[in-house]
């Protein structure tokens, strides 16, 4: 039994302090003697051949001390590897990545020619004195035109397809057949930018001494950046050291492996200087990875009742011009989470993968799982309007059932535990559903525009078991006790934002039994934290927090071991009781963690046979992925004559297994929300036909601010599971995944009047004004002809 | 060219260029690196500082431009040992995340307060207008400010990060080399 005061408690996060005083250490913190600076040259072209560069000019500038191209890097430096891959997907079409173009040019803002100077300012100059020849190709940035034929963005491909990925269960033809109703809907899911507010940053030092590397970088996975960059560089990975000091912000796209990173410790190498290289905010809207950009194409059968009996889909994903680590694995996540949290037994689908001269897209907050949530979301209040049937109804009839856990789902997926009716219950009765609709009548009698949207979602997390996972799936811990008592944890999970050093800090404080101040959470260090996978896909508490778990387990029980010596007692008559270790039944004789970790230090107050040392390295490798879940409500209110749309109300009812701390875990559904809402109003990534990127700085792309969201209601529900010994199921993703639809649903729920039965994102006002005034002019628009509106 | 400043009380003289920015001549030359660059068209507020005591984004300006003014960085609005009430309302309400915006965020939230001592949710939210989050969705940032706000009309006492987060200091004086360390919690657990 833990003797728990700590977990599940609001503790105030030890990682605080140093950063609300300025004291924190990012990446561009980092101050090296003799610091030299990279600027990089990109291109302004969608598309182009390079006939030639000229470095002279640069390398005129009494400041510079280097200038490299792609051709110096991959040909006369032999540097031949491209950027990693991590798939498991047959038949893959995987271009060459080189981390400086080579010949040719395939997106704006892919790097060309790197210029390193004593100063950023200088660096920055001499780039721009870079004189490149290129002569421009024809652009395709559209995945479905790119699906057509040329002009091929890979001309060595012969296509733009980069894969292919058929699927089929149950007997959808006959669902097809003797359906009701089939409902079709091409659903756009929209190019988004991740942006961190801190810019991804770098710096590099080669020690010629010891033949070591050690690459600072703002990364969600120090280790598995270790590892590649070992092979792309071609250094012995022992030689090389990734720290991830205290990061900005992530939200995936700093789960990569990017050119930049190679090319800025290659130049260290050469230069035996360290390098730094932090991007610009136009940098990083070029050449950060991108998220979501899919085509969905839905056709949803179902009965006169609501039951959804069968789904046809086609998911074409855009993957931008290169595989970046994690790009083909996206759209394929998308097909196994495509029923969501209903029973659908028969589907056909396609996944297609497809290049254009855009950004790779990668795994952003959700990664695929946003893409299916949104439209089986969108499909069921679409089956809902045309039968004239509650949303709610259509949900609670094809829910899978709380009784049917562990569910294999027609993709798949096992979901471990679910009870998706009673966080639906639990927001309907919070929020007054049927008071709510009985307002939107009278307000529509006034010709005022209010819409309520629901979304139920479910998503897979906790990154996963290995053999589901393209790189590894398993997380690491260490604990120390020290001789003096205190204890240090290191973490192979790299937190960054999400308070892992605080909540693993209460973890370890129950059940060792140890004030908590005396816990140092230690991560993001190659040479310091032994192996771990990193944090992203809301696997950091899931799966490094088990290992942690596991590692207090190892722990205990050596404890016991020395107690029981001290004691002359049978081990198996010792244990942890309320944070201690007891004789059972005489607590009498107990003794705290510290005095054995101790006692193990000292080394001859130990049993024979047993080794010195009060520590343990464990790794948990998850037998399955966990699937939290929950109900978000939203209402709206639309502004007939601007389109405008006011948020007026926000609840979410999540259930991600049992809360560490309550604090965090609503802070994870706060930020998750406003991503998620600001997707389906503000957020999109431009770029026109020839391969511009319009949305380059923050000054056309919209991220939200305070006045632009609003108040968020939380509750909770808790469903256990026993995929960890934590029963916890992750929650960074859950608030982006379960936003989205619920906003779009309660716009589209607020248009009804006019028949209007959907519109992609971002809702902007000058679209729904136009949806408004096209329903106004041709009488209900599209509308008409898919049913009527409630 | 020679420039003058006082930054955090302290007077300090630089030689830069004209152009260099004074998020740069803070975070390089002086070292102060809680002031972040986040955008590059003074979109995000990150390395936001205090002129003069007036909140303005200091990658917006050249250094040069704040000669022989004062300049206040969140380093000199509080640290460890003595948290400024906004600080620790930001440290309470969980009103950040990856910390990377937080800095900027307190020092535009310290200038709002300066203006309306009292601010509605509304008002909280439009003053940060200048200031963007990526992580907390601001439900956290409004709830610290409002908390910051009722602290400092109430003029409750600024506090440390020891006080109320009890960092254990060593136990004893480290002992004479060779010597083993037994701390006195453990000095005849042994016995």
């Amino acid at each position: 039994m833990a003797f728990t005061t700590m977990v599940g408690a609001r503790i105030r996060r030890r990682e605080d302090p140093r950063l609300i005083t300025g004291r924190a250490t990012y990446v561009d913190d980092v101050k090296q003697v003799g610091t030299v600076y990279a600027a990089f040259v990109r291109s302004p072209y969608g598309h182009a051949k390079i006939r030639a560069i000229d470095l002279a000019p640069a390398l005129a500038h009494p400041d510079v001390l280097a200038a490299y191209t792609g051709e110096d890097l991959h040909h006369a430096h032999g540097l031949k590897s491209s950027l990693p891959v991590a798939h498991k997907m047959a038949d893959l079409k995987t271009p060459p990545h080189y981390i400086l173009a080579v010949d040719e040019v395939r997106m704006v803002g892919e790097a060309v020619a790197v210029v390193v100077a004593n100063t950023a300012y200088a660096a920055r100059d001499a780039a721009e004195l870079v004189a490149v020849d290129y002569d421009e190709l024809p652009a395709v940035v559209d995945p479905l035109k790119a699906l057509e034929g040329a002009p091929y963005v890979h001309e060595s491909l012969g296509t733009n397809v980069a894969f292919r990925m058929p699927f089929s269960a149950g007997d959808p033809d006959k669902a097809f057949a003797e359906a009701d109703q089939i409902v079709k809907q091409r659903i756009v899911n929209q190019r988004v930018a991740p942006v961190p507010i801190e810019p991804r940053s770098m710096v590099a030092n080669w020690d010629e001494g010891r033949q070591q590397l050690t690459l600072h970088s703002s990364t969600q996975i120090p280790h598995l950046l270790r590892t590649q960059l070992s092979v792309v560089l071609g250094i012995s990975e022992n030689h090389v050291r990734t720290i991830a000091p205290d990061v900005g912000g992530g939200f995936g796209a700093k789960l990569n492996v990017y050119a930049e990173e190679a090319v800025v410790s290659w130049v260290a190498m050469q230069l035996e200087r360290p390098v730094k290289y932090v991007e610009t905010r136009s940098e990083s809207f070029q050449a950060m990875i991108h998220g979501r950009d899919q085509v969905d194409d839905l056709e949803i059968a179902c009965t006169k009742d609501g039951t959804i009996t069968g789904l046809r889909l086609r998911i074409v994903g855009n993957l931008g011009a290169y595989h970046q680590l994690l790009t083909p694995v996206v759209p394929t996540l998308t097909l196994l989470m495509a029923p969501g949290c209903y029973r659908i037994e028969n589907i056909s689908a396609e996944v297609i993968g497809v290049f254009t001269n855009t950004m790779s897209t990668d795994a952003y907050r959700g990664a695929g799982r946003p893409e299916a949530t949104f439209f089986i979301e969108r499909a069921v209040d679409l089956v809902a309007q045309r039968l004239g049937l509650d949303p709610a109804e259509v949900r609670r009839k094809n829910f899978i059932a709380n009784t049917a856990f562990p569910h294999t789902t027609s993709t798949g997926l096992t979901y471990d535990s679910g009870d998706y009716e009673t966080t639906m219950d639990k927001a309907l009765a919070i929020v007054d559903y049927a008071g709510l609709r009985a307002q939107q009548a009278e307000l529509r009698k006034q010709g005022r525009l209010m819409g309520i949207g629901l979304s139920t979602y479910v998503e897979v997390c906790g990154m996963g078991p290995s053999a589901a996972m393209p790189a590894a799936g398993w997380d690491s811990a260490t604990i120390r006790v020290e001789p003096t008592g205190s204890i240090t944890v290191l973490t192979g999970v790299s937190p960054h934002g999400q308070g892992q050093e605080t909540t693993f800090a209460q973890i370890v404080a129950d059940e060792l039994g140890v004030p908590i101040d005396t816990i140092n959470v230690i991560h993001g260090d190659t040479d310091k934290v032994q192996y771990g996978v990193g944090t992203f896909g809301s696997r950091g508490t899931a799966v490094g927090g088990a290992a942690l778990k596991l590692a207090i387990e190892t722990i205990q029980a050596k404890a016991v071991k020395i107690a029981a010596h001290q004691w002359e007692a049978n081990p198996d008559d010792v244990e942890y009781r309320d944070g201690k270790i007891q004789v059972k039944g005489d607590p009498s004789k107990s003794m705290s963690t510290a005095e054995a970790g101790f006692l193990a230090f000292m080394g001859d107050k130990l049993p024979p046979g047993l080794e010195p040392g009060l520590d343990a390295t464990r790794r948990f490798e998850p037998p399955n992925f966990v699937f939290p879940f929950g109900t978000h409500v939203c209402v709206v209110e639309v502004d007939a004559k601007s389109g405008e749309v006011k948020v007026v109300k926000y609840l979410a009812v999540d259930d991600c297994g049992r809360l560490l701390n309550p604090m965090i875990v609503e802070g994870q559904v706060h930020g998750g929300i406003a991503q998620g809402l600001s997707q389906a109003l503000f957020e999109e990534v431009i770029y026109d036909e020839g391969g511009q990127l319009l949305t380059g700085t923050l000054m056309d792309y919209a991220i939200p601010h305070a006045e632009q969201v609003p108040h968020y209601d939380l509750d909770h529900t808790v469903t256990g599971t026993t995929v960890n010994p934590l029963g916890i199921k992750g929650v960074g993703e859950a608030g982006t995944i379960g936003s989205t639809p619920a906003v779009v649903n309660a716009v589209i729920d607020a248009l009804a009047p006019y028949g209007v039965v959907h519109i992609d994102m971002p809702l902007r006002p000058e679209k729904i004004w136009t949806a408004i005034h096209a329903a106004k002019t041709n009488g209900a628009a599209n509308g008409a002809a898919n049913g009527a509106a409630r | 060219m020679q420039i003058d400043l006082t930054v955090n009380g302290k007077r300090t003289s630089l030689d830069a260029e004209p152009r260099l920015l004074l998020v740069h001549a803070l975070r390089d030359r002086l070292g102060l690196t809680g002031t972040h660059v986040g955008c590059d068209t003074s979109s995000c507020g990150a390395c936001t500082v205090l002129l003069d005591g007036v909140s303005v984004k200091s990658c917006t300006m050249f250094a040069v431009q704040a000669s022989g003014h004062d300049v206040t960085t969140i380093e000199g609005i509080g640290d460890a040992d003595e948290l400024h009430p906004m600080q620790e309302a930001f440290w309470t309400a969980h009103g950040l995340q990856c910390g990377y915006c937080t800095t900027g965020m307190i020092v535009s939230a310290v200038d709002l307060l300066q203006r309306n001592p009292d601010p509605s949710d509304d008002e909280i939210r439009a003053g940060l207008e200048g200031n963007l989050c990526r992580c907390t969705g601001y439900e956290n940032i409004v709830k610290a400010v409002r908390a910051a706000g009722k602290a400092m009309r109430e003029n409750a006492p600024r506090s440390s990060v020891r006080d109320l987060m009890s960092i254990h200091p060593p136990a004893e004086e480290p002992p004479p080399s060779g010597e083993v360390i037994i701390p006195p919690q453990l000095q005849g657990a042994s016995t």
